[in-house]
């Protein structure tokens, strides 16, 4: 575990490293892919990627919230938010690193 | 849209790539986001969204047929945390 964090920049160096194309093109696809998972998700379908998960979009309803500073209740508006459901091979991918030895 | 789905799409709009070259480019992606996961780094993607891991701890757990108690050891989960850009796009009005 070392506790970095990937960004864009990583990936695509990924992707160019992978292909034979060049670094900006390697970075615009990534892009690209980003957008059409983006895209798709407004527009209100869902997003699945074998052996990573699905992305989905949810409606919540409205509900009264409250400012934890003040005490004070606000209504929070219905809103739709993405929901990740990660696949049971991403799952075991990251249990398996972690719980060397231990069977389960 | 599958992963498929998104392969072809991309293929479309780049006849100058092998179908074959797109399938990687897509599957390394995913691989490396995977591959990053499970070294307990994170995946920012600003704007996307952000791929992170969270400890659930060790817990007492029951079987549900038996209602016998089981000890269900400390694991790990994938989390994903939408970003910014994308969360507005999903709610135009906020």
């Amino acid at each position: 575990m070392t506790g970095k964090t990937v960004t864009r920049a990583q990936l695509g160096e990924s992707v160019y490293q992978e292909v034979g194309l060049s670094r900006n093109e390697s970075a615009d696809l990534l892009e690209t892919v980003l957008n059409h998972m983006g895209d798709a998700l407004t527009a209100g379908e869902t997003v699945k990627i074998s052996s990573f998960g699905s992305f989905s979009v949810r409606q919540k309803g409205e509900r009264v919230g409250r400012n934890p500073k003040t005490g004070e209740e606000v209504p929070i508006l219905p809103r739709k938010v993405l929901v990740f459901r990660p696949s049971q091979v991403l799952k075991n991918r990251i249990n398996e690193y972690r719980r060397p030895g231990d069977g389960a | 849209m599958t992963k498929s789905e998104l392969i072809a799409k991309l293929a479309n709009e780049n006849p100058h790539l092998f179908q074959r070259d797109v399938e990687r480019i897509v599957t390394t992606i995913f691989d490396e986001i995977t591959n990053a996961l499970a070294q307990g780094d994170r995946v920012e993607l600003r704007g996307f969204g952000a791929f992170s891991i969270k400890e659930r701890g060790s817990r007492v757990g029951r079987n549900p047929r038996t209602g016998e108690a089981v000890d269900v050891g400390e694991k790990f989960i994938p989390y994903f945390k939408t970003g910014k850009q994308l969360r507005e796009r999903l709610n135009p009005t906020d």
